[in-house]
């Protein structure tokens, strides 16, 4: 539904300039806009740095007094979100593997093979993207309780994978499509077999696709809560959801290891969001439009 | 005969674990929602007891979660996605700082939901939030109260995070499909001498009916299943008052062990999306155009 057309506006409306008031008040609507969306954030930040004495004798919103990097070494020691934060890392990089590889290997034969089922199998995956997460729930956990792997990364990384693939298999095959098949051709003329094409022409270019699957796949998995605190009760495998909540009640009155431990848990997602911002929002259009 | 051994090899390992994960289980919440289950003893097969339950229950818990969510449904669909259109419509006339306020808007969106619902605790701290602290330095002191803990705001300060941090995702929907009319358009409207004002309500919004479509669809759908931000925040209390039918689910099966009466009310929610879902597609009627 989207296509990149790059459309020029900004000149074409430039010229309903002139309405300098107007110009005026929406600069304002912008900027008191831009402080309610980033100031809570900036917050935290800033109390991240202070110390409790210097919270509640009255600085609540100002900058520290003196910044506390202390904080920081408590919540990832003490607090434990260096492990949680590792825990998280492990979880969300293999589900982006898993699911990009058997996503990938999917679409591949759902958009480029002939087989009677490959438009029924299709409608399944795209089904999935309607499921919330919810129906799954509980069944999901009496299923690991009987496999045994309750408490385990195994746990999160399977059911994560799983409900990966639909929005995974929609980004790639509709990116398939629009491949010309001349590559493919010619490599299976020249005596590749489909797995040689698969892994050494498919997937180089299904590269850009992949990447936009792979955000998606780390902003579900890295945030997601409800399975994280259902499926894992042991504190070792704790993901950083569920320990933040747990560290969150550790330090129930000191604000500043609180904030410091939410600022760290952050970091990965604003690192990634800085350095790739574009490439990050066209993936969540792409993963929303679901026609 | 090896090129469907090939086929399958592709898409079984994708296949299975999604039917497994994701498509199985709606199947055995189905089957437990018409049991009487505890978890441990003997599953009891009772009908569609459960659902007349929910539906008669004299304490009204889940008809008033359900009615809560539909107050979130009215916020989202009547506040959060005309705020996120009129900041769509003014980011896109190529206004300075453009993509500075789309990225900043945006931000909220991507950060885990345990974050920003632990940074909200903070803000609604009734004796060092953010919130109390402004209305006493602006001279509001008796409006400051316990946001979160006092039954009539309780359900509205659990609401506002949502709105909030989802904003910048409608936002930047609306704003991508704007950015696909073709600049002749604007052009042809700028010579006919329209207005702002026109050009916005004439043309803009006309052309991106299908993208209010889809956002509509998911504000709603994401209302009618929200869970993480209530479950930090209030997790549905004081005594119920900010209770969403997730909410309510998650702490049926897990805290009262109540599977059959839980699993019901998955099913409701499930079908509730589907529903609406159905509805909308069904009497919001819109053109597709190509340009």
């Amino acid at each position: 539904m989207i296509n990149s057309k790059k459309s020029k506006m900004r000149n074409s409306l430039s010229g309903f300039r002139g309405k300098k008031v107007g110009k005026f008040f929406i600069n304002i609507f912008l900027i008191i806009f831009t402080i309610i969306q980033i100031f809570p954030l900036i917050w935290l930040v800033l109390f991240s740095l202070k110390s409790n004495s210097e919270i509640f004798g009255g600085n609540i919103i100002g900058l520290p007094a003196k910044f506390l990097w202390e904080n920081y070494r408590q919540a990832f020691v003490g607090g434990k979100v260096g492990l949680y934060f590792i825990n998280s890392f492990i979880v969300t990089g293999l589900t982006i593997v898993f699911s990009g590889i058997l996503a990938s290997m999917a679409s591949y034969a759902i958009a480029r093979m002939k087989w009677f089922f490959s438009k029924t199998v299709l409608m399944i995956f795209l089904a999935g993207m309607m499921i919330p997460i919810h129906a799954a729930l509980l069944p999901l956990f009496i299923i690991l309780k009987n496999l045994n792997i309750l408490n385990s990364p195994l746990a999160l990384i399977i059911p994560y994978t799983a409900f990966a693939l639909p929005i995974a298999i929609f980004v790639l095959t509709t990116f398939l499509r629009t491949i010309p098949r001349e590559l493919e051709e010619a490599a299976l003329l020249d005596g590749c077999n489909v797995y040689q094409v698969f892994f050494k022409i498919i997937l180089p270019i299904l590269k850009p696709a992949l990447a936009t699957v792979s955000i998606l796949t780390y902003i579900a998995s890295w945030n997601e809560l409800m399975f994280a605190v259902t499926f894992i009760s042991k504190e070792q495998y704790r993901t950083l959801t569920v320990g933040i909540m747990s560290m969150v009640g550790q330090y129930s009155t000191n604000w500043g290891p609180i904030g410091a431990g939410l600022v760290i848990a952050t970091l990965p997602t604003i690192v990634i969001y800085i350095m790739l911002s574009k490439q990050v929002q066209k993936s969540l259009i792409s993963g929303s439009v679901k026609g | 005969m090896s090129n469907k051994i090939t086929i399958m090899i592709m898409v079984l390992p994708a296949f299975i674990i999604f039917a497994a994960i994701v498509i199985a289980p709606i199947f055995l919440s189905g089957y437990y929602s018409l049991l009487r289950w505890d978890g441990f003893g003997k599953p009891e097969f009772i009908g569609i007891q459960n659902y007349i339950r929910l539906l008669t229950d004299n304490s009204g818990v889940f008809g008033k979660s359900m009615m809560n969510s539909l107050i979130l449904v009215a916020l989202s669909v009547f506040i959060q996605l005309p705020i996120a259109l009129i900041l769509a419509l003014i980011l896109s006339t190529g206004i300075k700082g453009e993509s500075f306020y789309r990225t900043v808007f945006f931000i909220p969106v991507i950060i885990s939901t345990v974050v920003v619902g632990q940074l909200w605790m903070k803000v609604y701290h009734p004796s060092y939030g953010l919130l109390n602290t402004l209305l006493n330095n602006i001279g509001l002191g008796s409006y400051a109260r316990a946001w979160l803990g006092d039954t009539k705001t309780s359900l509205m300060a659990a609401f506002v995070p949502i709105v909030w941090q989802y904003i910048g995702y409608h936002m930047l929907l609306m704003y991508s499909s704007i950015k696909t009319i073709p600049e002749e358009i604007f052009e042809a409207a700028k010579i006919d001498g329209a207005s702002y004002l026109k050009t916005f309500f004439r043309i803009t919004i006309p052309l991106i009916k299908p993208i209010i479509k889809v956002c509509v669809i998911i504000a709603i759908i994401g209302s009618l299943k929200v869970f993480d931000l209530v479950y930090i925040l209030t997790n549905g209390g004081p005594v119920h008052s900010s209770e969403v039918p997730s909410t309510l689910m998650y702490n049926t099966i897990f805290e009262r062990y109540m599977y059959g009466s839980g699993s019901a009310m998955a099913i409701v929610i499930i079908l509730s999306c589907l529903l609406i879902t159905l509805v909308v597609q069904k009497f919001f009627k819109v053109d597709n155009y190509t340009y």
